[in-house]
């Protein structure tokens, strides 16, 4: 088989792109080791953490992110909607590293959700946006091939059921975590292990799962003590 | 040859101002103005009663127990004065305002065009009598001989202004109290202004330097320091009335295209473009309201237009915090808030975050014009015990509250300690408005938190609402916050808790502390 993945970046160098990729946390290495590759699509389902983790270090390097649609945590993803409006806490994203300067916030896109989504993908270099439970093929073909040709990254979110992005280059997944530092009545929530998994097409085809403290201790990332990367396919191989 | 000039002086005025701030009368109440602890001035009323400047607070009001105390406020009084320079400069051209209280301006050409020293004084008395109740004028050689000639009434005829200070006190040179050369001075047996000018110059500057030898020439009345003339201030604000009133954004928008057009080219007339404008707006009702936008860069025409309609929007329908207007717009006034030179590019101006976020700017904007002002917004970390408080949302390039101008709100400091704020991690959700929640303790009761701040029944089951219950697995608090307890009507206290579901999910929640009743529970935020 023709190696295309191996090609990739001898086609992008050639042409002069821009730069390589936006770099992520060193904690996150192990879920993206070449960092956030431009001109990529990626889906993040299960955690808001998780999404405003993958901004941060680009954030603080000078890049642009916008949150579009978000966040929307798991109180309305388990259906109670209307519940009050949910709002992005700017103190978790300035702890994970994020510039609060050079992020701006689309509360609510409604209808002009692809318009707002495409005209952003024109100008920043993160555009993480909570994809809608209903969207056109023709349209989510457009924005990844925008994100694409304008070299920037499109992060979508996808909250439980509702959503999806059956196009996504790279798909995170994180499982729900566990708290330490929190007892019965005693301790307040300290950190949080998670498990994320990762799959995608391509050169990330393997998919993979890594532990990380998310957030760690104030508020950061820390990978877990034992942050093991494990292929799954190895593990399955050594089953069998 | 000396200029000729002539001093106005309004007496006390500190007092005057700070009692127009405060809304007191001032005319025959023994009342001083305090900075710092020590009696920056006082009413005639007081001194009177032996109340003197530079006295400490305490002592003051000692002498004079009725002593009405006010704090400094020098930019009233700078406000306060304004009035009194404009209608100085309706008569005479080229005033230099010394400070709020007194100004001087060159008197030779004024005096011969209204016929004599005489009739000059006249005329600033009576002009100036409009706005302050109490004031002098005085026309001497030099501007400081003129201060002296005011603070006595007094024409001092040309040339003879070394005469007239010969023999003042030595501590005239010191007006704010505070020099050491007065004091050196009176211990050298030097009593009066004549006796310090009689000094030979070159041995006072070696033993003073500058300062004493600045000194030394006002002493001997050869002060020949030109009236630095203040340029007045041009407003280039744009009003637009609306008759009759209107209460459609569309409409307002449309008649504001002439006067947006019309402020900026006002502005560029004199080579200025603006970074940052005030709208305000006057209703039917009688409500006003103002708003402040900043813009990358300069604005433009068009950037004016799209917001004065955001902010109509806002005012009219409500939506991102504004007052509500309950009635058409009649008044609608363009003012401009800072200006900058036309041609000095903004993006250097600015920390140059280069053509980036000029780019990303750009798209802002344009999203803004598809979804409204607060279509895009700005998040902020701000002081506040929790979670909601600590987020600010305002929309993008709107001024956040504490740089608004007259509604302006004080600035809550992330770094001030705010009893009651968790530690971190701090909720990557928050719910604003919190949303009702019910935690049940095993018997199916609401938790309630005792007024020591504690537990009766640990919670065992979080139900959100029309979901069913799931069961708490670990829990912790409650955290007892003491909000505004200073003003009952806006006082609360509520206990902050966080709690972990089976399924692994961490909520921070709020309840009100030793409730009457079942206390009502909200989400206030989500670990997620």
């Amino acid at each position: 088989m023709l190696d295309l993945a191996a090609a990739k970046p001898v086609a992008a160098a050639a042409l002069g792109a821009r730069s390589p990729a936006l770099p992520v946390l060193p904690a996150l290495g192990g879920l993206l080791p070449g960092g956030l590759r431009r001109g990529s699509t990626i889906s993040v389902t299960g955690s808001v953490s998780l999404l405003l983790a993958l901004l941060a270090e680009a954030s603080a390097e000078g890049a642009w992110c916008v949150l579009v649609d978000l966040p929307v945590g798991s109180a309305t993803r388990v259906g109670a909607a209307q519940m009050g409006a949910e709002r992005l806490g700017a103190e978790a994203a300035r702890d994970f590293g994020i510039d609060l300067s050079r992020l701006p916030v689309v509360p609510t896109a409604g209808e002009s959700w692809t318009n707002v989504v495409g005209a952003l993908l024109d100008a920043f270099d993160i555009v993480a946006a909570r994809a809608p439970a209903r969207l056109a093929d023709a349209d989510l073909r457009r924005l990844v091939a925008r994100a694409r040709s304008r070299e920037s990254v499109l992060l979508s979110f996808l909250s439980g059921g509702a959503g999806r992005w059956p196009m996504a280059d790279l798909r995170l997944v994180a499982e729900p975590g566990e708290w330490s530092g929190i007892g019965d009545g005693h301790g307040r929530l300290a950190r949080r292990r998670m498990r994320i998994r990762v799959d995608g097409r391509g050169q990330a085809a393997r998919s993979r799962e890594v532990t990380l403290w998310l957030p760690g201790s104030r508020g950061a990332v820390e990978p877990h003590e034992i942050a093991r990367v494990v292929e799954l396919s190895d593990v399955r191989r050594a089953v069998s | 040859m000396l200029p000729r000039i002539a001093t106005v002086w309004c007496p006390d005025w500190p007092v005057v101002a700070a009692c127009e701030a405060a809304g007191a009368a001032a005319s025959d109440a023994a009342v001083a103005v305090l900075g710092a602890n020590q009696v920056v001035a006082c009413s005639p009323h007081a001194r009177g009663l032996g109340v003197r400047r530079g006295m400490r607070k305490r002592e003051a009001q000692s002498r004079c127990p009725e002593l009405v105390v006010l704090p400094r406020d020098e930019a009233a009084e700078a406000r306060c004065f304004e009035p009194a320079i404009r209608a100085v400069e309706a008569v005479v051209a080229g005033v230099e305002v010394v400070r709020p209280g007194l100004l001087s301006l060159a008197a030779r050409g004024p005096a011969r065009h209204l016929g004599g020293e005489p009739a000059l004084v006249t005329t600033l008395q009576e002009t100036v009598s409009w706005i302050a109740s109490d004031v002098a004028v005085g026309i001497a050689d030099g501007a400081f001989a003129a201060e002296q000639a005011a603070r006595r009434a007094v024409v001092v005829p040309a040339g003879e202004s070394a005469a007239f200070l010969a023999d003042l006190p030595i501590a005239t040179l010191d007006a704010f109290g505070d020099s050491a050369l007065v004091d050196v001075l009176r211990r050298l047996g030097i009593w009066t202004l004549g006796g310090f000018a009689a000094l030979p110059a070159r041995d006072v500057a070696a033993r003073f330097g500058p300062v004493g030898e600045w000194a030394h020439q006002q002493a001997g009345g050869r002060d020949d320091r030109a009236v630095v003339v203040r340029e007045p201030p041009v407003d280039c604000s744009v009003t637009m009335e609306l008759e009759p009133a209107v209460d459609r954004v569309d409409v307002v928008a449309f008649s504001a295209r002439g006067a947006a057009e019309t402020f900026i080219a006002n502005l560029s007339a004199r080579a200025l473009a603006c970074a940052c404008v005030e709208l305000e707006v006057t209703s039917e009702a009688g409500e006003r309201a103002a708003r402040r936008w900043r813009a990358t860069g300069v604005l433009s025409a068009g950037d004016v237009i799209d917001r004065i309609r955001w902010q109509i929007e806002g005012w009219l329908h409500g939506g991102d915090g504004s007052p509500r207007l309950t009635a058409g717009i009649t008044r609608l006034r363009i003012v401009p808030i800072e200006t900058v030179p036309t041609g000095t590019h903004q993006q250097a101006l600015w920390g140059g975050d280069g053509e980036a976020g000029e780019r990303a700017r750009r798209a802002i904007a344009r999203v803004q014009t598809m979804l409204g002002a607060g279509g895009v917004m700005q998040p902020a970390v701000v002081g506040g015990r929790g979670p909601a408080q600590r987020t600010r949302l305002v929309p993008w390039g709107m001024c956040p509250p504490e740089k608004q101008g007259e509604e302006r709100e004080p600035a809550r400091r992330v770094d001030a300690p705010w009893p009651g704020h968790l530690p971190s991690p701090a909720p990557s959700v928050v719910l604003d408005p919190p949303a009702p929640i019910e935690l049940l303790d095993a018997g199916g009761h609401a938790v309630v938190i005792s007024d020591r701040g504690s537990v009766l029944r640990p919670p065992s089951r979080l139900r959100l609402r029309r979901e069913s219950p799931v069961a708490v697995t670990s829990w912790a608090g409650p955290w007892p916050a003491d909000e505004r307890w200073w003003d009952p009507a806006s006082a609360v206290r509520v206990a902050r808790m966080q709690v972990v579901d089976a399924s692994g999910r961490a909520y921070l929640i709020a309840g009100e502390m030793a409730a009457e009743s079942e206390p009502q529970w909200v989400l206030e935020g989500i670990y997620d």
